[in-house]
């Protein structure tokens, strides 16, 4: 089924020259068309993205800076039981969403709100999800930020690192089975990278020629771990060449370069079954999680330097530039969000946990005979104690 | 004498070891300068130098299989896996190389030397993947040892006792007392047994048998019974693989009952295991079915976790529902 032929070890060209290939043999330079100033690199030609798109995608990463501030600030207040940041990395998630199309899957790691905010998640489905209450389309079952979404093609996140990576490959393995010329993008952390799961999932792309892009954000930390001690190669986009797999290494604050190399790599997934390794380079600029403090394993100077290279201010002054918004209005929009942020995270609050029912549904498409009983044995328990479950006794008299 | 968190108990294990002995290291995800995402190694890197005491790539198959590796070689690695859900990637690795390594070679190779660290269980808000206590997929497991500490001083004295073992020890950890759990801890090297149970309290109407943070949880039920004039005798296995059998049938047999409190999941917890074996070893003594509390047979949900948990209330019925059989 393979279009192309595997290598064929009797036609492999000879040497006499012993060669030693170094390990750096490859040195890919990023992809960048914005400057940090904002300012276009001479003579580039941007991708041909309207006012109206662009303006969405600069809300959706106003919307995505203030989520992430108020929620962490929530977390500190303890509202919410844990939070994490996507602040600093806003361009890579909402410049490659948005250069899909919404039939195509995406599948992340947990730092990717702002691909799912562009695709139309609500400012409701966020905070319901965030407090776990009856509302949250995950009932509640999952820490805050595993997002997920059936109607918005965004699957649903799960901790365990890299698992996503292979199930991406045989997502995209099935749309492309069905024709319908979608594809499967899927977000990792150079972190994450590093699972056996990577090597699975990239390896089974490049053989069976599948529709998927693999879009590995690099934000030089896994935790506390610098990307110099997790690979001692240069990053994650030269490993493609190893599977047969075409590369793109992109300024990941650049969210102009990003939509541009998505665009590219999605019309090689989709028309030529060419999976595509991107790398984004960027740097998260907040803690892992709100469990993490950064100052044990990094200097305020590296994180100010890096601060100069962050992506909104770019893309806004751009914006600004080109008349598509001015400082006022862009300023009035950041405070409307706020507000908005701040209306909708009191409504979830005050939003009933699930019921207790639904502790045994989902387990199997039908709860067994076994899981019912035990449900109305809790039922009785929680009867005898209602003080002791005060989330859902309410519901249990 | 000092007094230690169940997390300094675990460094001061590990520094007396790497002390003592310089075929001795300690690595995983972030252990390194940083001293792990609970601290339990920090200090050890600036201490021991970077070969010692070193960050890993993210990848727990490699972990394990590296560990595998140089404990073949006749070190004594101590692997960290930042979380026990997470342990699975190396699933194979422990399964199918650490605990038949010995075996299948007849002995011209073991990786006895290996020891694997991890943070198991509940009572955190950590959902499906923060949560889990998998010790009953290892306990299946010919070959391996399984330890899990319940204060400080268990800590401190059973993973000196599993670095040095001459078998593979995987050492589970209850993070929800990593913090919490406090006491007088030696300063210096000191063993306790594995395979080897412990009765926390002794009692004469019903044997209460747990393991790690549990035991507090069967602690709180006891006071409870208490109350009703029942007097509980609880047990604290400590080892999961070898588990001290006699010690929990010599107490079934004087009190002739026994309820199991576990964490895990209803369906194949060890305690299942436990059960099996004492209603084997003394049937003719009890006076009612072996019961068990544990969690639902559900994955370990978020928003319901109280409800899921076999707090001290269901371990307390459980202990009623046996008098009362
Ligand atoms: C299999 C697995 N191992 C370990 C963890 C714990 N963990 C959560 S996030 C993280 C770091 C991930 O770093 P990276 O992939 O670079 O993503 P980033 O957080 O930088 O976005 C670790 C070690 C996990 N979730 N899953
Ligand atoms: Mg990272």
């Amino acid at each position: 089924m393979a279009t192309q032929m595997a290598k064929d070890p009797q036609k492999t060209a000879v040497t006499t020259e012993l060669q030693v290939i170094s390990g750096n043999a490859l040195d890919i330079p990023m992809y960048q068309l914005l400057k940090e100033d904002g300012t276009v690199h001479k003579g580039v030609k941007l991708p041909e993205i309207g006012k109206e798109l662009a303006l969405k995608m600069f809300s959706t990463m106003q919307f995505i800076r203030i989520l992430d501030e108020r929620m962490i600030a929530a977390q500190r207040q303890g509202r919410i039981s844990f939070y994490l940041s996507s602040l600093g990395e806003e361009a890579a998630a909402i410049g490659s969403a948005a250069a899909l199309k919404f039939e195509d899957m995406i599948m992340g790691q947990y730092r990717e709100q702002g691909a799912l905010a562009f695709r139309g998640f609500t400012i409701d489905q966020f905070m319901n999800q965030l407090f776990s209450n009856e509302l949250d389309l995950g009932k509640g079952r999952q820490m805050p930020v595993h997002y997920g979404c059936a109607d918005l093609n965004f699957m649903t996140i799960s901790s365990p690192l890299g698992t996503q990576i292979p199930q991406a490959t045989g997502y995209a393995y099935g749309q492309k089975q069905s024709g319908d010329k979608t594809c499967t993008l899927c977000y990792f952390g150079e972190g994450a990278a590093s699972e056996g799961d990577f090597h699975a999932g990239l390896n089974m792309a490049a053989v069976f020629k599948v529709p998927v892009i693999f879009f590995c954000r690099n934000n030089g930390y896994a935790i506390s771990t610098p990307a110099n001690e997790q690979f001692a190669g240069d990053g994650i986009a030269p490993r493609a060449v190893g599977y047969g797999m075409k590369a793109i290494r992109v300024d990941g604050n650049d969210i102009f370069a990003v939509y541009q190399a998505v665009q590219e790599a999605r019309r090689l997934a989709v028309e030529e079954n060419e999976p595509v390794l991107i790398e984004a380079m960027s740097y998260r600029m907040a803690g892992h999680s709100t469990s993490d403090d950064p100052s044990g394993y990094r200097s305020k100077e590296e994180e100010e330097a890096r601060r100069k290279r962050e992506p909104m201010i770019r893309f806004r002054n751009w914006l600004v530039k080109q008349g598509w918004i001015s400082e006022e209005e862009a300023d009035a929009q950041m405070q409307q969000h706020k507000e908005e942020v701040l209306a909708a995270l009191k409504r979830a609050e005050t939003v009933a946990a699930p019921h207790v029912d639904e502790i045994i549904v989902d387990v199997y498409d039908e709860p067994t005979q076994a899981l019912k009983d035990q449900l109305e044995a809790l039922k009785a328990h929680i009867r005898q104690y209602p003080d002791a479950y005060p989330a859902t006794s309410g519901g249990v008299k | 004498m000092a007094k230690m968190n169940l997390l300094q108990a675990i460094n001061s294990a590990l520094d007396v070891a790497m002390a003592k002995n310089d075929k001795v290291s300690v690595f995983g995800e972030d252990v390194g300068h940083f001293g792990g995402v609970f601290r339990a190694t920090s200090g050890l890197q600036q201490k021991y130098g970077r070969s010692r005491c070193f960050n890993t790539p993210l990848v727990e198959q490699g972990i394990i299989g590296f560990a595998n590796g140089l404990a073949a070689q006749g070190s004594f690695p101590v692997a960290e896996i930042q979380f026990g859900d997470y342990i699975f990637p190396a699933f194979d690795q422990i399964v199918n190389e650490t605990a038949k390594f010995r075996y299948r070679s007849g002995n011209e190779f073991n990786v006895g030397g290996l020891t694997i660290r991890t943070p198991y269980g509940g009572g955190i808000h950590g959902g499906h993947y923060h949560s889990q206590s998998p010790e009953a997929y290892f306990a299946h497991t010919p070959g391996l040892k399984i330890v899990v500490p319940r204060n400080p001083y268990q800590a401190k004295g059973l993973l000196l006792s599993a670095i040095f073992d001459p078998n593979p020890v995987l050492f589970l950890e209850p993070k929800r007392l990593y913090r919490a759990a406090v006491g007088e801890v030696p300063e210096e090297e000191y063993t306790l047994p594995i395979g080897k149970a412990e009765v926390v309290q002794e009692g004469t109407d019903i044997t209460v048998v747990g393991w790690g943070a549990q035991v507090e949880v069967i602690e709180r039920a006891a006071e409870l019974a208490k109350k009703d004039g029942v007097s509980v005798e609880i047990i604290d296995l400590r080892s999961i693989l070898p588990w001290d059998v006699d010690t929990v049938a010599q107490s079934v047999m004087k009190t002739g009952r026994m309820v199991v409190s576990q964490e895990a999941p209803h369906t194949m917890a060890f305690g299942s295991e436990v059960a099996a074996t004492i209603q084997e070893k003394c049937f003719l003594y009890l006076e009612s079915p072996v019961m068990r509390a544990s969690g639902l047979d559900t994955p370990y949900p978020l928003a319901h976790e109280k409800e899921y948990f076999s707090d001290h209330l269901k371990t307390y019925e459980m202990i009623k529902r046996s008098l009362n059989y």
